[in-house]
This record gives C-alpha cells, structure tokens and sequence, in this order.
C-alpha cells in the first residue's frame, strides 16, 4: 500500500516513516511543506495519504487546506490527518463531504502502533477514523440534557463511541470482549433508539451516527 | 401638524430660555458664597501651615474646593455641554497629612483652582447672573405700565425711558417686551459664556492628556500584572504537570533497562505504565498550550477559534461572523479570550439554553456581542470575571457593556479599536 506522509518535524517523520515501513507500507513519498504535499498527492496518486494539519510554509492549517483541495479534485482520496490537537471544526471539514475514507486523529494516537495502523488501513479501505476525543465531545454535550442519548445503556454507549470512531462490528467485539453477535444486537438496539435506519456500509454509518450528533444542536 | 411642532418647538425654545435663566440663578446664588467661603478658607488654612494646624486642615479644605469645582465640572457638562476634565495627580490612599498637604500644593491643579475661585465669585457671578436679570428686568417694565409708575411722582428711569405719566410708562412696557424679546434668545448664549469661562479659567487645556496617559497607566500596570500572573501559572503548570510526568518517564525507563533480563513480564507492565505517562503529559501540555494561545486561534483566525469554541460548549450557540481580515495578534487574542470568558459565564450562570454570538468589524471596531436568553441579572463588579474581561480589554482601548435585566435576556457587548489586515 502506497503512502504519502507529510510532517514537518524532522523526527517525527523520521519515526513515522519507520512505523509504517515495519507495517509493509510502501513509503510513495515524505514531504515536509505544503506544496511538496500537493504535488505529491497530485502526481504519486497514493492510496492513503497521512498529514499533519500544521505545515510550512505558512504553520496555520495548510496540510488540512491540502488535503481538502486534494479530495475535491480527487472525491475519496483516503485522509488521515494527524495534529497536536482535535477540534471539532476539522472533524466536520473532514466529513462535509460525506464520502468517507477520513481520519482525524491526535498525535499521540501514534504512541500505540497497532491502534495507529489499524486507523490507517480503515481509512485506506474507505472507512472512517475518528479520534475518541472528538467523539467523547460530542457525546458529552449530548448526553447533558434529556435527548435520545440518555435512554442510552452504559454498555451501548461505550459500543456508540466505538462505532463513531469507525470500527467495525468484529473490531468493537475484539475491544470488549465480547461475541459479534452480541454488538450486532446492541448496534440494533442503538440505531433504533437514535432513530437511525441501520446500514451495513461502516462508512455510512459512522457519518450517520456523526450527523445525528451534530443535529442535536 | 406642522403648526403644532412650530409651535411645540418656539414652546420648547422658550422654556430653554427660562430654563436657562433659572439655572444661571441658582448657579450664582450658590457659587457666589461658595467660592468665597472656599477662597477664604483656603487662605486662612495655608496661611496656618506654618504653625502646624494648617497641615492638618489644608487637605480637608482643599478636596472641598476639589468638590466644589467638580460640582460646577458636572454643572457644565449638563447644562452647557462644556467638557472640564480635571487633572488632580492622585494621592496615596494612606498618605500622612504631611504628605497630603504638600502632595496637593504642588499639584497645579490645585493652583488652578485657587485662582479660580476669585474669578468665580466676579466675573463668574455676574455671567450667571445676567440671564436671571434680563428675564426678571422686563418684569419691572410691565409692572410700570401695569400702574406702578404712580408711586413715583417725581418720574422714575427704566431704561433710558423717563416714566411721567401712563403713556411713558406704556414705553416702558414695549421695552420690557423688546428686552424680553431679546432676553428669549441670549440667556441660553449667556450661560454658554460663564461656563466657556469656568473651562477656561479651570481647565487646564491638557486636562484630557493627563486623564489619558492616568488611564494608560493605569491599564499597563493590569496588563503587567495579568502577563506576570499568567507567567507564574505557567511555570507551575510546566513544572507540576508535564515535567514531573517526564521525569517519571525517565524514570520508567531506566528501571525498565535494568529489569529487561532479570523480569521480562514486569518490564512490560513498567513499558504501558511510561507510555500513559507520557500521553498524559502530552494532553497537559495540550491544555496549557489552548490556554496561551488556543491552535485554532493560532491557525485560523478569531472567527474560526470563537466558532471552534462554541461547539465545545454544552449550550447550543449561534456564531455569526463577518471579520473581512485578521486583526492584530494581541488584539485576536485579548477578543478571544474575552468571549471565551463571556461565553463560560454564560453557561455556568445564566441559565440559557440557547446562546448566539455575533462577531463583525466596522468603522475600525472589533465588535463583538454575546446575547444568551438566561435569567440576567448579570453585573461588572468586583469579583465577577467581567471585570477581568473588561481589564483585559482596557489594554487595548477596548470597552465592555452590559445589558443584563433581572429575568434576562443578557447581553455583553465588546468593542476594540483595530484594524483588519
């Protein structure tokens, strides 16, 4: 799999390149500025690209800038962004466009490689890797008032954050120990307490429970 | 209708007139032994420093002048629209009688006032005066040609009329008319000059300089204070926080070097516990970093940090903004964390369930309006964090305002002075 990685501190990138090459990705290219990053996104045509929200030349959000304009010229074009930091505002830049195939994660993520890798085969593959912190925001400014979310179990709302995250049904299994066919009945019993019409497409349904988060407001 | 204003506006003018008059009255009757009472005292209390009991009774005697003269500063703005910004140099609170009395005798200021009294008690007297005399001179007239005249038999001069007889005096009535003809229009003029008087005699001509470099100063020693406080925060945070949890990092991974051969398994156990470590000491210093200067602040600007804001609250808020540019770093900054702090409040106190927030930039103001629909009541006072806000926007030239009536809505206005590049 094809990967191009951009991230300014030398080090970082140094060790990404490492982490990634361990797990037989093919390192396409590793850039270090934002122009570098879109002429690589447009001629190497990568499979997944990982990018730092914060590049030179400008050190505002120009490798998030980057790989928007990328994905517009190229719908889908896997993308997952790393930052110090997570912002709600990015996550929702990131799933405007509906067509999955995102992430958004903080960088310490990186610290557990399996995790790491993990999110970036999903994304890859079309799915979604949404940082827990993003989703435990959302969560947490939903489940202050008396909406759908309090009729949650405790148990369905720790499958809801794995699920807003963009795991599958076999992935939020191996998390918490438990049978696939036991998430399946909690995901049904989500679904219909939220009002959702289930799917069996994970990126569908990782944007559909995200939507229903950002309608409560 | 057109008549009714007309005349609705000739009614108002008039009573301006005698408004005017009456003002001038008072204003005479009153300043007229004021200025000579505090005149004399201030004499006889210097006069007494020598022998000591002046030291004690001149700063007393000396704020009443300052209270005297601030008294005809209000009457001035109020009723002549004359702005007199005094220029006294503070005093320390806790300044000995010594170093009061000399403290204010140094101060021109209080030279200025000195001087003015006399002037105030003359020529001060009569301005003020005058608007009362040419309403109540007519008066006399109209008496004369009402059959006062009798009671002189000799003749009597109004003016220059020399009332004998009732058509002389009817004379002396159509002057009096005339004279309040004229009276109508000057008296308002009339005062307007003693007050353009006072400013001139009182007013030290850099009495806004001196009250704007007071505020300067004033408000460079908060921001002093606030970015030394916020220092001390800082360090005590990076040293309790981050550092600490490092140097158990450090820790972690030298015990880990030794127990490598010897005790595998707890090596392992050591290895999670260092990588917890160190993902905490990232998310504190994440924190501390949001806290100085929040990242999207810093990578998109005010309007998308103050957008970026509102979706962590825990109370849907409506951000509108219409920023055409970036304004100054500092300026950004101050405006950001003021509404992050009006926001908060917001939330914590009001009681709303519906916030909105409304950034825009026009004619060279920042302006920025936090409206919630709680219960209000909200006030700037000591202790309430709007009266940070407002210290921290006073660097800046900024102001706050508040509108909060009991059972709401509240409303927080700011306004900075920028511009957008």
């Amino acid at each position: 799999m094809r990967v191009v990685l951009a991230e300014d501190l030398f080090l970082l990138r140094d060790g990404l390149v490492r982490l990634l090459e361990a797990h037989d990705f093919e390192i396409a290219a590793a850039v270090e500025s934002g122009p570098e990053l879109a002429a690589a996104l447009a001629e190497l045509e990568p499979d997944v690209a990982v990018v730092d929200v914060r590049l030179p030349p400008t050190h505002t959000d120009e490798g998030l800038q980057c790989a928007l304009d990328a994905r517009r010229k190229r719908p889908g074009l896997p993308v997952l962004v790393l930052s110090q930091h997570v912002e709600q505002l990015y996550a929702r830049e990131l799933l405007a466009d509906g067509s999955g195939g995102v992430g958004y994660l903080l960088k310490d993520r990186v610290f557990d490689a399996e995790q790491f890798v993990d999110a970036v085969r999903r994304v890859a593959a079309g799915g979604t890797a949404m940082d827990p912190q993003v989703i435990q925001q959302l969560l947490a400014r939903q489940s202050s008032d008396d909406g759908p979310l309090a009729r949650l179990t405790p148990r369905e709302r720790e499958v809801l954050e794995l699920m807003a995250q963009g795991r599958t049904n076999a992935a939020i299994a191996g998390r918490l120990v438990v049978t696939e066919r036991a998430i399946a009945k909690h995901t049904a019993n989500i679904f219909a307490k939220l009002g959702l019409e289930v799917s069996d497409d994970d990126n569908r349904r990782v944007l559909a429970v995200l939507a229903y988060l950002d309608h409560g407001r | 209708m057109t008549i009714d204003t007309k005349s609705g506006y000739r009614a108002a003018k008039g009573r301006g007139g005698a408004l005017a008059a009456l003002r001038g009255l008072g204003v005479a009757l009153v300043s007229l032994p004021g200025a000579v009472l505090c005149f004399t005292l201030s004499l006889v209390s210097m006069a007494l420093i020598p022998i000591g009991i002046g030291i004690v009774t001149t700063p007393y005697v000396l704020k009443g002048v300052r209270g005297f003269a601030n008294w005809r500063r209000v009457l001035a703005a109020e009723w002549g629209g004359v702005r007199i910004p005094p220029a006294y140099r503070p005093l320390p609170k806790d300044a000995n009688p010594w170093a009061a009395t000399f403290g204010m005798l140094r101060d021109p200021a209080t030279w200025r006032d000195l001087m003015w009294l006399p002037v105030d008690m003359t020529a001060g007297f009569l301005t003020a005066l005058l608007p009362a005399a040419l309403w109540l001179y007519p008066l006399e007239g109209f008496a004369l040609g009402a059959g006062l005249w009798r009671v002189f038999p000799d003749g009597y001069w109004y003016g220059f009329v020399k009332v004998t007889g009732q058509v002389s005096a009817l004379g002396a009535a159509l002057l009096g008319l005339v004279v309040l003809f004229f009276a109508h229009f000057l008296t308002p003029r009339l005062l307007d000059v003693h007050f353009r008087l006072t400013q001139a005699v009182l007013g030290s001509g850099q009495g806004e300089l001196a009250e704007r470099v007071r505020v300067l100063t004033e408000t460079r020693r908060d921001a002093v204070d606030t970015s030394a406080a916020e220092l001390r925060r800082i360090e005590r945070d990076l040293h309790d926080g981050a550092q600490a949890r490092l140097v158990a990092v450090g820790m972690d991974l030298g015990t880990i070097e030794a127990l490598l051969d010897k005790d595998p398994a707890r090596a392992k156990e050591l290895i999670a516990q260092a990588r917890t470590s160190s993902v905490e000491a990232l998310a504190e210093l994440r924190e501390l970093v949001r806290g100085i200067h929040p990242p999207v602040l810093a990578e998109r600007g005010l309007g998308d940090a103050v957008r970026a804001l509102a979706l962590r609250l825990p109370v849907p808020t409506e951000v509108s903004v219409d920023l055409p540019g970036r304004a100054e770093a500092p300026v950004e900054s101050a405006a950001y964390f003021a509404v992050s702090e009006v926001l908060t409040n917001a939330v914590k106190h009001s009681g709303a369930d519906r916030i909105w927030a409304d950034l825009h930039h026009a004619d060279g103001m920042l302006r920025v309006s936090v409206t919630d629909n709680g219960k209000g009541g909200a006030v700037i006072g000591t202790g309430s964090g709007l009266s940070g806000v407002e210290r921290r926007l006073g660097t800046f030239d900024g102001v706050l305002a508040v509108s909060s009536p009991a059972g709401g809505p509240t409303m927080v206005t700011m306004e900075i002075p920028c511009a957008l590049s």
